[in-house]
């Protein structure tokens, strides 16, 4: 008996996994995460590109110690091309930062969107994965940059306000972008397990208000952990040091914290 | 030359039998002049040309394809679309065939009884109406009507009043909305609008309008009977950035026009714009088994 074999997939098929990093809350680390989750990545062998879609008011360049001439603001306004954007950072992995010029657009027009789009059609073949390092907050700037994500990532730290946060912003993804699975990376847990409790709270939460608001037939939103990093005076280290913790510090707690939710991600 | 003259309610129209074309005459004289027999087979012979046709006038096919659309139905769909009639000397070129397809546009997204959009037109500007949020992330709204109570209506007063309240419902509808905004017959006495651009702000105000003017609006029956009737409203913005789908769109819009019947009807009921906020209850139970409970304690009850 012969059985229906599925047919390879178009080579045009292939495009990077597109993951949001966002947090709700401000100074969580979100883009810390971005940075060294994205230099893990690339370690585990991914093509990755970190773009800062927070439009000019990341921090990305100050966690990479970059400050490029050309800029994604030089590529929105015509007067540089993708390709010349487009940087190696220290980790082994491609970073397209947006410019302080871009503080401009923060507020999302047809144009802006229109360009980020272009942009991520452009790249998306050319990487395994791209991230998005989002905003804080969740205007509607980051709400688009999250809607152009395959996944998405919610960066929260054990405190009640980030928590609070980070649980605002999973009901406005699952609501208005009906994302049924989230995924979650506590950042500076002070014990071991403490990232599975902070899971089990905000999925309880979720399970009795945000699912149950859903229309009929929604799927349940899940949380998933994608692991926990433990406060580490190392990192603090390497940001003043304006280093990827991953290049200077690779051994410590919160290192490892970050390369396992890189192998996380790469393990199916 | 005798000239076969028929008359319509426009101007005067000459068939000239030898080369079969035709041409417009606007000469009121000629009115009910010349009625005659063979006016009536000229006629009769004009109506069965087929209307669709690429050819010139003069050189109109033979009609006798049964698949063609014929004159006379296409004269009869240019009529009852409103679209100005073309001139009829026009038949078969371009002007005549692009009327024609107008008409018939027209008349199939159109409700008959009501004159707006039917569900058909309605499906294609909502998907439209999706499009365009996904790409821009302007507000949209989709409002659900349903006439209160209407089965009484019908059972009371009998169906010729049903029809009579649907046409003045669909009436009040149309002098609430901006042009841009699609109004359609949804089915039986649900009614649907789509309102593009529509800010949150807004639309709660506009559902109000809606709801006000059909209350106040008196609909006469027959003969010195006025009926007065209610609607209820359900409305639901677009998720905005991404591409939401029809039937979950009319599904929320629905959820709220339910809402709107339980609460007592003859109200409008619009699904909050999503909330970022926490509620205290959200963050009590998010709190709860935590171990931050102390240093989240307040002195509030």
């Amino acid at each position: 008996m012969s059985t229906p074999t599925n047919p390879p997939a178009p080579a045009t098929a292939k495009r990077a996994r597109i993951l949001a990093v966002t947090s709700g809350k401000g100074g969580v680390g979100k883009t810390f995460v971005s940075a060294n989750l994205a230099a893990a990545l690339a370690r585990r062998g991914e093509r990755v590109l970190v773009l800062d879609a927070d439009l000019g008011l990341a921090n990305l360049d100050v966690v990479l110690n970059l400050f490029p001439k050309i800029t994604l603001h030089d590529v929105f306004t015509g007067k540089a091309s993708l390709e010349d954007a487009i940087l190696p950072a220290p980790g082994g992995f491609s970073v397209l930062l947006a410019g302080s010029g871009l503080v401009e657009y923060s507020r999302l027009t047809a144009e802006v969107r229109d360009q980020l789009l272009k942009i991520i059609e452009v790249v998306a073949p050319r990487y395994d994965r791209i991230l998005l390092d989002t905003g804080a907050g969740i205007s509607d700037v980051v709400l688009f940059a999250v809607s152009l994500a395959t996944e998405v990532l919610v960066v929260a730290t054990p405190e009640p306000t980030s928590l609070t946060d980070a649980y605002a912003t999973i009901k406005v993804l699952a609501t208005q972008q009906q994302r049924s699975a989230i995924a979650l990376v506590v950042n500076q847990v002070s014990r071991s397990g403490e990232g599975r409790v902070i899971r089990g709270q905000l999925q309880q939460v979720v399970d009795r208000f945000v699912t149950p608001s859903l229309p009929a037939g929604s799927a349940p939103v899940k949380i998933e952990l994608l692991g926990e990093i433990p406060i580490d005076k190392s990192v603090r280290e390497a940001v003043q040091r304006r280093q990827l913790l991953l290049e200077t510090l690779p051994g410590c707690e919160a290192a490892k914290g970050i390369l396992a939710v890189a192998a996380k991600l790469t393990t199916p | 030359m005798e000239w076969p003259v028929t008359q319509r309610t426009g101007p005067l129209w000459l068939i000239d039998p030898k080369s079969a074309s035709l041409e417009a005459l606007r000469c009121p004289k000629l009115a009910g002049n010349h009625v005659s027999n063979r006016f009536v087979r000229a006629e009769k012979a004009l109506l069965d040309w087929p209307a669709i046709t690429a050819l010139p006038v003069s050189h109109p096919p033979a009609p006798t394809e049964h698949s063609q659309l014929k004159l006379g139905a296409a004269l009869q769909l240019l009529g009852q679309s409103g679209h100005p009639l073309p001139e009829l000397n026009d038949v078969g070129s371009a002007v005549w065939l692009q009327a024609v397809i107008d008409a018939l546009c027209d008349l199939s997204s159109r409700d008959p009884l009501t004159g707006l959009a039917n569900r058909r037109h309605f499906e294609l500007a909502l998907a439209r109406e999706i499009d365009r949020v996904a790409r821009a992330g302007e507000p949209a709204l989709v409002l659900m009507v349903d006439i209160d109570r209407f089965k009484l209506v019908n059972d009371n007063h009998g169906h010729a009043a049903g029809d009579l309240v649907i046409q003045a419902v669909a009436q009040c509808l149309m002098e609430c909305v901006r042009p841009m905004d699609t109004v359609s017959r949804f089915g039986g006495e649900e009614f649907a609008i789509i309102l593009p651009n529509c800010p949150p702000a807004f639309g709660q105000q506009v559902a109000e309008r809606i709801r006000r003017k059909v209350e106040q609006r008196e609909v006469t029956i027959a003969l010195s009977q006025v009926l007065n009737v209610t609607i209820s409203l359900g409305g639901a913005f677009a998720p905005q950035w991404v591409r939401s789908s029809a039937p979950l769109w009319i599904e929320r819009a629905d959820q709220q026009l339910y809402r709107a019947k339980s609460e007592g009807r003859n109200r409008a009921c619009l699904e909050m714009p999503p909330v970022s906020l926490v509620s205290a209850e959200e963050k009590g139970l998010l709190f709860a088994t935590s171990q931050f409970e102390e240093e989240d304690h307040t002195s509030n009850p």
